[in-house]
């Protein structure tokens, strides 16, 4: 069923000349391109760019320093979820060290903290990252601990939402972007309407574009007609799991326990209002206030371009480390930290002539 | 005097209790015409040229669906002589446990240990056991070192893999390391997640048969299909491989696991599952000798091997696409994101 | 970030959970993110919890597009 998406690419791609560089924004869509095969299928002209959408790769190395600081000079219990706990901190040291221990427990779903919690004696304190479709799921955990009286769980936020980055991403003075393939699930969550600013003038096309290969080629081949056509709409093209105005309910429940603030995205910097920490009722429950834990702060490695790597800028094959120095085994950035990351995916699944 | 509820440090110290534990509990378990005695060691005889492979078994949890330690320190061990063309003769069993361990639970292990033992056609003569201070173990650690006879005097090897032979695989894959990992991380990911550890020792000796046309043999446990794969063609640098993602026989409940946890059931460990590279003149015969088997009901051809892209593993994914297949890397834990 | 399946709805429990099945998984999951949810329903999951329903019309609609988009081509 691949072939007459893949004719329709093929044949938009001819009628436009020169390249055209269209970034999926999500990790989640940089890895299912890879590993789908997808990415070997395109056009020579087409250019998939990756860009910030990897919530452990655009979190500040300091946070991971201070999960650590928390682990030895406290006795609380760090709950995380998989994906953080090999990222490494200033020093080399991860999380996933002290897992045998008992201090660092892995969870899969934020509703397994709350057994975690009661049967704690003491702290626990959760590493709540992610964009907007984890945030919700956060949010509906912590709010049922506390209906169930659990007063020992702490959130370590550094929740991020996607619109304020690509705001950023658009609006940069040497941007060279064409289009996006906007996050899939993240839309399931916030609808189309942040996205409108992607139709004002000096804006690009932006299609939501969901995971599997045919939703993949679905996506690719839309922003490339509207590319092709000089079209700037935001377009969803994963209707079966995105509605025109998400999910209410899932929002509503973000605003109950959250409110904005300006967040430290690594690569990025402070941006403004694109960041969510617990709202004032609930104040006594983050972690960074209670435990006093140093503000985040950012340090990039020397050589290490993953800040514009996750601009799309820059490709991981055109880093000087990539593949050396640097690669999933010895990572310097967090772009081959993260199992999403950009250059990890690029190393994995290879750039391969076939 | 009957052995205490739990292991205690005694049961390791070489005293009356270890005494107590090897005679009352271990040896009444697993001994056999050839473990005729408790002595220091054990006389054996082996015809022609002789395997021997060792294995340490630190799984945690101990007990999962599907099997137990016990299960996996026997097949595991006897599996990776199989695959080298002998045929398993004798194990030793070394135990470290951790003080606390329930002696009930050690009974179960050994009768798990007995009864594979048992289906493979391979006797434990020798053994040891130790105990360690609490917090320095899993509960249960176990080493089997085996020796087996080989099968023939043809040796089986990466090297003997030539442009165009047949890569194949013997079952469904991906379903061990999941069980695992349900059962550790409690991941209530349901009952249907069992680990397909098995004896190859019949699929093995019945490939063996095909004499030199039968190149290469291993089994998939850690890092899956996608590390032995992998592996061979690093070791052998004449050739890569291209395989057919959608070949590999896969269940639809191991399929529906790995899209929840973010997991490549090719990158999964495996413990009854083997790749053998044929002659492309032997593949049709290698399966159906394969498919004779209740382990090997699934085989079949999963790619070629290929002289374009030597020491890599190229993937044609189900669009059609292509990437690399890279060994895989690191912790399997589960992603959300 | 956003990793997440589709599955359906087998049984609806006590205290905002499910049971939820694809092929012979089944596994458990929290309908707290669902406005009215009934069995039968497919939802996508995500980190144990469903994040929305799917709407089986829109699927079935593209399921057709594609399999007439292949017979033409």
């Amino acid at each position: 069923m691949a072939a007459p998406l893949l004719e329709e690419i093929k044949q938009t791609a001819a009628d436009i000349s020169g390249i055209v560089r269209v970034m999926e924004v999500c990790g989640t869509h940089t890895v299912a391109i890879r590993r789908s095969g997808v990415h070997s299928l395109l056009p020579e002209n087409i250019l998939l760019v990756s860009g910030p959408g990897c919530p452990v790769c655009v979190t500040p190395t300091s946070y991971i320093d201070n999960a650590l600081h928390l682990l030895e000079t406290t006795k609380a219990t760090v709950v995380s979820f998989g994906d953080m706990l090999k990222v490494p901190g200033s020093d080399g040291r991860n999380l996933a060290g002290y897992l045998g221990r008992g201090r660092v427990r892995m969870v899969y779903s934020p509703s397994e903290l709350l057994p975690i919690a009661q049967d704690s004696a003491g702290e626990v304190v959760f590493l709540a990252i992610g964009f907007e479709t984890t945030i919700p799921t956060v949010a509906a955990a912590f709010l049922q601990a506390r209906r169930a009286g659990i007063e020992n769980l702490y959130l370590y936020t550094a929740f991020k939402t996607v619109p304020p980055a690509l705001r950023v991403l658009l609006d940069s003075p040497d941007r060279n972007l064409d289009g996006f393939l906007l996050p899939g699930h993240v839309s399931v969550i916030i609808g189309e309407q942040p996205y409108r600013f992607l139709e004002e003038r000096g804006g690009v096309p932006g299609v939501i574009t969901g995971f599997e290969p045919l939703d993949l080629l679905q996506g690719i081949s839309a922003v490339l007609k509207q590319i092709a056509r000089g079209e700037q709409r935001v377009e969803n093209a994963y209707t079966r799991a995105v509605r025109p105005n998400g999910n209410p309910k899932a929002r509503e429940i973000m605003e109950r326990l959250l409110e904005p603030v300006d967040a430290l995205w690594r690569g990025f910097g402070r941006i403004p209002a694109s960041g969510l920490a617990l709202g004032r009722a609930f104040r006594e429950a983050d972690a960074e206030l209670h435990f006093s834990l140093p503000p985040l702060y950012n340090v990039e490695p020397p050589g290490c371009v993953c800040a514009r790597v996750l601009q799309g800028r820059v490709l991981p094959t055109e880093c000087t480390l990539f593949g050396k120095r640097c690669t999933p085994e010895t990572p310097v950035g967090p772009c081959m930290v993260s199992s999403e990351g950009t250059c990890a995916a690029s190393f994995r699944y290879g750039d391969l002539e076939p | 005097m009957s052995i205490s509820e739990r292991i205690t440090l005694e049961h390791g110290s070489g005293g009356a209790l270890s005494r107590q534990l090897t005679e009352q509990l271990i040896y009444p378990i697993l001994k056999n015409d050839a473990y005729g005695e408790l002595a220091d060691a054990t006389p054996f005889q082996i015809r022609g040229r002789a395997f021997i492979t060792t294995d340490t078994y630190v799984v945690d949890p101990p007990f999962f669906p599907g099997g137990d330690i016990g299960t996996l320190g026997i097949f595991g061990t006897c599996n990776d002589l199989a695959v080298c063309g002998a045929r398993p003769r004798y194990l030793t069993m070394g135990l470290i446990l951790e003080e606390g361990f329930l002696t009930a639970d050690l009974r179960r292990v050994l009768e798990s240990v007995r009864a594979a033992a048992e289906q493979v056609g391979v006797l434990v003569i020798s053994g040891d056991t130790k105990v360690v201070p609490s917090g320095k173990g899993g509960g249960i650690f176990l080493n089997t070192t085996g020796v087996g006879e080989a099968l023939g005097d043809h040796l089986l090897s990466v090297n003997n893999i030539r442009e165009g032979d047949s890569v194949l695989v013997s079952g469904p894959v991906g379903s061990h390391g999941l069980a695992i990992l349900a059962s550790r991380e409690d991941l209530k990911i349901g009952a249907t997640l069992r680990s397909d550890c098995a004896p190859l020792f019949p699929l093995c000796e019945a490939l063996y048969a095909l004499g030199g046309k039968l190149r290469f043999m291993r089994d998939a446990t850690r890092g899956g299909v996608a590390a032995v794969l992998n592996e061979a063609v690093a070791e052998n640098r004449k050739c890569g491989m291209e395989i057919q993602e959608t070949a590999f026989p896969i269940s639809g409940t191991v399929a529906a696991a790995s899209d929840l946890l973010g997991l490549n059931p090719l990158e999964i460990a495996n413990e009854g599952v083997m790749i053998a590279v044929v002659a492309p003149e032997a593949a049709t015969e290698a399966l159906s000798l394969l498919r004779s088997f209740e382990a090997g009901r699934e085989a079949c051809r999963v790619g070629v091997a290929n002289g374009r892209y030597p020491g890599r593993v190229i993937l044609e994914t189900a669009v059609g696409g292509r990437r690399i297949l890279d060994l895989p890397r690191g912790l399997l834990l589960p992603r959300i994101c | 970030m956003c990793l997440a399946v589709p599955m359906k709805i087998v049984t609806i429990l006590e205290d905002g959970k499910a049971l939820v099945k694809q092929d012979d998984l089944e596994t458990e999951v929290d309908l707290t993110l669902i406005e009215d949810p009934k069995v039968g329903d497919y939802v996508i999951i995500h980190a144990g919890y469903a994040i929305d329903l799917l709407d089986l019309e829109e699927a079935e609609e593209r399921l057709k597009l594609f399999q007439a988009m292949e017979e033409a081509g």
